[in-house]
């Protein structure tokens, strides 16, 4: 809509003429400016400026729809509101299971279980639809070369092993699921772009970003001279977008770094409170998502893979579902298990922050 | 020689302050700083912390105004601009579910169709008067708040206009910072001009950054300084301790304060803490 040519917006022919002559061709172009700097480019006084905005804004408004036909549509496009993830503890939590649509951010320490939550995922995407899965394909995009067939098989075979015995469903499951590794942004933008084809084409049921640090960190090491914007924000736009535009769920996992000083902490009308508290609430938690704080007001839905007090947690951080709720987990061979469905309330501070027990982050 | 166009005198714009109407926010405690709730020919914004609940507070809104008027609400249609695709509607059908239910605890008589045969109390009938615009652009954006003023001409209904986040797609696609702050400015004061000219709310959500002042890295909302002048009252969520805390920041006629409030299953409430006391945060 934002590129919609103004020849084809119907205006009466003396707005037309004028916006071509000056050439406005498109809705940014005349939307982008000031009132008073349009003034100046058409050479025409304020009503007649005021008129082509006016006229320009409703055409490249994108229509409107009631909340509720907005949900008879969701009803209407059937089932698959969401991926089961077969964790019933925290598909209960989820409301159903990992949103279409919408981006899911998979964040926690090396090691902790992220790509083997990612596997599974797949796993359950490429299923045919009567063993709870989504009957369709799967792109994973493997940045750390941490995908493993064989360990996404085995998974396969310890989860379902009724189904994985018969001949050649593990071909035909693994052939639904297709890697790419890119090595650079440039490459991995590059995917994303022709991924939109295949999408739509090919049937994809879910896109995987294992993982979205890494590339960053790649990037930042290089000049970015090249860059007109900052490659994160425009790869987040192109998610989100490819991710509602396709309705498939979108599955990202971030890193974690150490705190550093220049993280925000507090806004300004509370520093002056409890300085001493300060100080112990941060060497409380030595962790944060990578990333940043754009990143995490971008994804839908946050999963905090965190391990403390000797165990793992799979921790509902953020969902616009569900209470901030974490469950314990181990990592088997038939993949991610939870130890209880039960889930447990995490309240305050516990919510943002990343705990890792057992692991040197300064060694990192 | 008559008066000077748009001008008032103060004692007609205090009658008009004291008639001001007010959508609740869920939260007794939250309404009290507010002055009674989110006032209606204001423009308010609302920023925190990913997590800490804009989007919840701003669907509790957009249910919240069209609470009946023999129930004690405005009564109204709401507009939802969602930049960032984070109005789950399942979500918007729960929250209606649990306003619905308070109406009724408060209200037992009214199990039975309202007399003026207005509004039922069925959350689909609050789904289909919530109009929801889908925002990618930041041109898109602009479009829509310029639209806005044909289309609440024609639906006069509407007592508050939701955009959440405001600030998403200005911090994604411009380039140019000194052309941002124009293009910005000049939406704010379209926002302004629609809230009066409707008697309706304005509620920008916005998204939070980090500033270096006073010798450390602090929390502030984004969009910059140009843009914290523009709206008419700021409110700021964030942790405090274990619990979600609301800071009135700026106000024309209220003093800053804090609450307390708690997102529920059925949506924003009062903290489980609460006594409906103000804390001052001076």
């Amino acid at each position: 809509m934002a590129n919609m040519p103004v020849s084809e917006m119907r205006l009466p022919p003396h707005l037309a003429h004028l916006l071509a002559a000056r050439r406005l061709d498109t809705a940014k172009d005349v939307l982008s400016l000031p009132e008073v700097e349009l003034m100046a480019i058409l050479d025409a006084g304020l009503p007649t400026a005021r008129a082509a905005v006016a006229l320009v804004s409703e055409a490249a408004c994108p229509p409107y729809q009631t909340a509720l036909a907005l949900l008879e549509e969701r009803v209407r496009l059937g089932g698959g509101v969401r991926l089961a993830t077969t964790l019933c503890g925290l598909d209960e939590a989820l409301g159903g299971g990992i949103p279409m649509g919408k981006l899911t951010e998979v964040v926690g320490p090396s090691g902790i279980g992220k790509t083997q939550f990612c596997l599974k995922l797949a796993l359950l995407a490429a299923l045919p639809e009567y063993y709870g899965g989504l009957d369709g394909r799967v792109v994973y995009i493997d940045t750390e070369f941490k995908f493993s067939s064989r360990r996404m098989i085995e998974i396969g075979q310890k989860s379902f092993p009724q189904i994985f015995r018969q001949e050649g469903l593990a071909q035909k499951m693994a052939g639904r699921i297709l890697v790419t590794r890119p090595t650079s942004l440039a490459d991995f933008t590059k995917s994303l772009e022709e991924m939109k084809v295949t999408l739509l084409q090919h049937d994809v049921k879910l896109l995987i970003v294992d993982s979205m640090a890494a590339l960053m960190s790649l990037e930042n090491e290089k000049a970015t001279a090249g860059f007109r914007q900052h490659p994160l924000r425009w790869t987040l736009s192109f998610l989100k977008s490819i991710a509602e535009f396709s309705r498939v769920p979108v599955v990202v996992t971030n890193q974690v770094r150490s705190q550093s000083n220049d993280d925000g902490y507090h806004f300004s009308f509370e520093v002056d409170k409890k300085d001493g508290n300060k100080c112990a609430e941060r060497f409380d938690s030595h962790l944060v998502a990578a990333l940043g704080i754009q990143w995490a007001h971008a994804v839908t839905v946050r999963l905090v893979f965190e391990s403390h007090s000797g165990h793992r947690f799979i921790k509902v951080a953020k969902s616009p579902m569900s209470p901030a709720v974490a469950f314990p987990f181990i990592v088997e061979s038939s993949g991610i298990t939870l130890l209880s469905d039960e889930s447990i309330d995490v309240t305050g501070p516990g919510i943002t922050s990343i705990h890792c027990q057992g692991q040197n982050v300064l060694a990192r | 020689m008559g008066e000077q166009s748009g001008a008032q005198n103060a004692w007609d714009m205090l009658s008009d302050e004291q008639s001001q109407k007010h959508t609740t926010t869920g939260s007794g405690d939250l309404n009290d700083i507010l002055g009674g709730g989110i006032h209606c020919k204001e423009v308010t914004e609302i920023g925190g912390v990913p997590g800490v609940g804009k989007t919840q507070l701003g669907i509790q809104l957009a249910i919240n105004v069209q609470i009946p008027v023999e129930y004690g609400g405005l009564g109204g249609k709401a507009v939802y601009i969602d930049t960032e695709g984070s109005f789950m509607v399942e979500r918007v059908y729960q929250i209606a579910e649990g306003c619905i239910r308070d109406i009724l605890e408060h209200f037992p008589q009214s199990h039975e169709k309202s007399s003026s045969g207005q509004k039922q109390l069925q959350p689909e009938h609050f789904l289909a008067d919530i109009y929801y615009f889908r925002i990618c652009s930041y041109t898109e954006q602009i479009a829509v708040i310029n639209y806005l003023e044909k289309f609440l001409g024609e639906h006069k209904d509407v007592r508050i206009v939701v955009i959440d986040s405001v600030t998403f797609h200005f911090r994604q696609d411009f380039e140019d910072l000194a052309l941002r702050t124009r293009v910005l400015s000049g939406l704010s004061l379209k926002l302004m001009k629609i809230a009066k000219t409707y008697n309706l709310a304005v509620v920008l959500l916005n998204q939070v950054t980090t500033k270096f002042t006073e010798g450390s890295f602090q929390l502030t909302l984004a969009l910059g300084d140009s843009w914290s002048h523009s709206c008419t009252n700021r409110v700021i969520l964030y942790w405090n301790g274990n619990e979600r805390y609301a800071c009135l920041d700026k106000s024309p006629s209220l003093p800053v304060a804090s609450a307390p409030y708690a997102v529920t299953g059925k949506g924003i409430r009062d903290a489980v803490s609460s006594n409906h006391k103000r804390a001052r945060v001076t």
